[in-house]
This record gives C-alpha cells, sequence and structure tokens, in this order.
C-alpha cells in the first residue's frame, strides 16, 4: 500500500485549506467603542462594534442594560452605511455606573451569534 | 469510496432538503465558543471535519513506534443530532523487526444534544460510539476484529458567569466526557477484551474570550484566536482480568492507562488549528513524548448554503 493513500489525504486538506471562501464565516466581534471591559470618564455617545463579517442589518441587534440588569432604553441599533461590519447603538446620556453590552447578529451567510461585554461610565 | 460517496449523499441531501434559514452557528453556548479538541470527544453536534489528524505516538513499552493519520467528519441531520465518521492509517515500526502499515477500523457514531444552557455557557451530548470490526487491517493496520459499543456523555462549562471580581477566571472552560466500552467479543488471540470505564477532560483557556468578552487587553490578531488547553484521558477496565480490590489488571498492571495532552488551538473564522503533545501515564503505556497535529474546517461556514447545513431539517429532532 505504500504512503500514497496518507499522501492522499494531506492534500487533500492542504487543497480544501487552499480554497477556503473568505467571506463566509459566522461574525465574531472584533472590537469595540467603548473597548470590552473598559472604563471610561465621558459618557459614550453610542457603542460601535466592529465586526468579523458582513451583518445582514434586519436580523443584528444591540440591547443595553445596567449594572441591575435593567433595560436601558436606546434608539434601535443600525449596520454602519459606510461599513456592513460595524453595528451602532447610539446612546442616551448615561449617569455613571456599570453597563452590558448585548450583541446578536446574522452574518450574511446566515449565522445567528451573538454575545456580550461590559464596560463602566466612571463617576 | 464510502467517505466519497457518503460526502456525496450528505451534500445531495442537504441541497434538496434545508429550508434556507438562519442557522445556530457551531460550538456555541451564549458568548462560549467552545473549540473541537484533540482527546477527547466534543459536546456539540456540528457539521466539522477534521482532515487529517496526524499522530505520533510515544514510544511504546516495547520501544516501538508508530504513527497515525486519520480523517473525520461529524454530519447534522437536525439542528441537535448528527452522525460522525473516522477513519485511519496506521505505520508501526517495531524495534528490530520490519515495518507494518494500514488501515485501521472505521468508527461510527451518532450523538444528540441534550440541552444548551446559554447563560451559564453548559452543553450536554450523549452519544453512542462503534468501532466496528473488521472494517481494516487487523495484522497490519492494528483494526479490531471485532465490534464494541462505547455509550458516552460529553458536557462543556465555560466560567462566563463567574461574578466579575474574577474576571480573570471567565475565559477557563472545560469540557468533558465519561462513558463506557463494551467489545462485543470476550477475547482476540488470546487477549481479552475488557469492558472499560473511559473519562477524559479538557481544561481551556480561552484568548479569544478574554480580549472580545471579558477585557480589551489589546491582543491583536491573528492571536486572539488562541486557546492554550490541557486534556487529559483515562481508561479503566472494570472486568475479565481486573481486580477491583487491588486496582491491578491480572495482577501485573495498574488498571487505569491514558494520556496527557497539553497543548494550543488556533480557531479562525472558517477552520482551526490545534497540536498537543502526547504524555502517556499508566504501567505498559511506554515512555517519551508524541504529539498530534490536527487541520479541522467548519462545514458549516464554508458550505453554508449545503453540506454545512442539517441534512433532514435546521429544527430539532423533537419539538420543544
Amino acid at each position: 500500500m505504500g504512503l500514497r493513500l496518507p499522501i492522499w489525504l494531506l492534500v487533500a486538506g492542504a487543497g480544501c485549506c487552499a480554497g477556503i471562501p473568505a467571506a463566509l464565516a459566522h461574525a465574531f466581534l472584533d472590537h469595540a467603542v467603548p473597548a470590552v471591559g473598559s472604563s471610561v470618564h465621558q459618557p459614550p455617545a453610542e457603542v460601535r462594534i466592529w465586526f468579523t463579517e458582513a451583518l445582514e442589518p434586519a436580523f443584528s441587534t444591540i440591547k443595553l442594560a445596567d449594572g441591575s440588569g435593567a433595560a436601558v432604553a436606546t434608539e434601535k441599533a443600525h449596520v454602519d452605511a459606510q461599513d456592513n461590519k460595524v453595528l451602532v447603538l447610539p446612546l442616551p446620556a448615561l449617569p455613571a455606573g456599570s453597563y452590558r453590552v448585548m450583541w446578536r447578529v446574522l452574518s450574511v451567510d446566515t449565522h445567528v451569534t451573538e454575545g456580550s461585554f461590559r464596560f463602566q461610565v466612571a463617576p | 469510496m464510502f467517505r466519497a460517496l457518503m460526502a456525496a449523499t450528505a451534500l445531495g441531501a442537504a441541497a434538496l432538503l434545508h429550508p434556507g434559514g438562519p442557522a445556530e452557528a457551531h460550538g456555541f453556548a451564549g458568548d462560549r465558543f467552545f473549540p473541537a479538541t484533540l482527546q477527547t470527544d466534543d459536546p456539540f453536534v456540528a457539521d466539522e471535519a477534521s482532515l487529517p489528524t496526524l499522530t505520533k505516538n510515544p514510544t511504546d513499552s516495547t520501544g516501538g513506534q508508530s504513527y497515525s493519520i486519520e480523517a473525520d467528519i461529524a454530519k447534522r441531520l437536525f439542528s441537535d443530532l448528527g452522525v460522525t465518521a473516522a477513519y485511519s492509517w496506521n505505520y508501526f515500526q517495531p524495534k528490530g523487526l520490519p515495518p507494518n502499515s494500514g488501515w485501521g477500523g472505521l468508527s461510527t457514531g451518532v450523538q444528540y444534544q441534550l440541552f444548551i444552557n446559554n447563560p451559564h455557557e453548559f452543553m450536554g451530548l450523549i452519544g453512542l460510539d462503534v468501532d466496528w470490526g473488521h472494517t481494516g487491517a487487523i495484522n497490519q493496520g492494528g483494526a479490531d476484529d471485532h465490534t464494541t459499543l462505547s455509550p458516552t456523555f460529553d458536557f462543556g462549562k465555560g466560567m462566563g458567569d463567574l461574578p466579575d471580581s474574577l474576571m480573570w477566571l471567565k475565559p477557563i472552560a472545560i469540557t468533558g466526557n465519561i462513558g463506557m466500552s463494551f467489545p462485543t467479543k470476550i477475547n482476540s488471540n488470546g487477549d481479552l477484551n475488557q469492558n472499560t470505564f473511559n473519562a477524559g477532560f479538557a481544561l481551556e483557556y480561552s484568548l479569544e474570550y478574554l480580549q472580545h468578552h471579558v477585557k480589551d487587553v489589546g491582543i491583536a490578531a491573528p492571536f486572539d484566536r488562541l486557546i492554550p488547553l490541557v486534556e487529559v484521558t483515562s481508561t479503566t477496565p472494570i472486568n475479565r482480568g481486573f481486580n477491583a480490590d487491588s486496582g491491578l489488571t491480572n495482577g501485573t498492571g495498574s488498571a487505569t492507562t491514558g494520556v496527557v495532552a497539553p497543548g494550543i488551538i488556533w480557531a479562525g473564522q472558517t477552520f482551526q488549528l490545534g497540536a498537543e503533545a502526547i504524555l502517556p501515564y499508566g504501567q505498559g503505556q511506554g515512555h517519551g513524548v508524541g504529539a498530534v497535529l490536527q487541520l479541522h474546517f467548519f462545514l458549516d461556514d464554508l458550505f453554508p448554503h449545503s453540506i454545512g447545513r442539517p441534512i433532514i431539517s435546521d429544527g430539532p429532532l423533537f419539538g420543544r
């Protein structure tokens, strides 16, 4: 039998790797402003999240909760008109405290992902 | 041929049957992404393929050396029901003897996702693995001459629900499995085929979770996708020569054997790379350090509109 068949396995793996479509994957958070786990002194005017993949605007949302877990009333999140990998949540004037950002997005490959992070507005 | 036929059948069925709606991504429970581990079973059903897994085993107790190349595929039928298949090619170099090589046996499995608890990053799965007898080269490839049935329970738990005062521990996750193996033949060429209790776990620290869910500490791509981990496996015989009072097998060897495998996984958008050292423990398990390297593809990301979707339905097996 020799090594012929196992080598084909290696070739198949390398071939799959080389043929990976670059734009088909679920969306991970890349970075955010305010930064994940950060403390800011000025209340932010918005939460802006950069994702690794383009988003479907109609099914991508951000919600905000305060330190007690109560929902904070905000405008509706929207995908940035200039960059469809960016989701933006306009914020009202936030008092000092801890906040939890909860995002749920649908990437253009139809995969749903969700996640959350906290930031703090320092007094 | 078998694998090609299976893949073609799955692709065709998926193209015909999937309804085309949104799908949950693989290996997620809330904020937590569980990577596919190399030594222990994953606690989630998925559309994934490991192609290949290259293993250099530790030197065995007689000084022999062995290597294997394995291909694995996992495919969902429903969103919570999946099947798996694996096949390997093995190469043995006994000390002082000519080498031999051949196909290992076929392994298949069926898995059902019991639960996924998103707030607590907790998931559980039950499965039945079957190592089929007479499906490989018994003398040359180390394949079995009998079929073995192995029911398992697999779980994954992320620590993201810890209080904020323990934020640096939140990236920790543990996956694990417990199960039994029941050979369908009592002995093979004079060697007893024992029923065994199997357990294993993987302890992970996800830099992806730290950077994207706990605190932006400035880890840039591609390092923000690294998951250092250590895996531990164990196999303990429970009959046919095993003495429960002494904890020994046939009065000679210690009962429990396994490996400790420290390593690292890089999980990207459509594939992941994993590498681990293999350190054996237990009497008769050889010595030295082995290694394993795995290239693993997320079929649901690579082929989201065809083979990457559940074959029968995007919904669960039972309505709920």
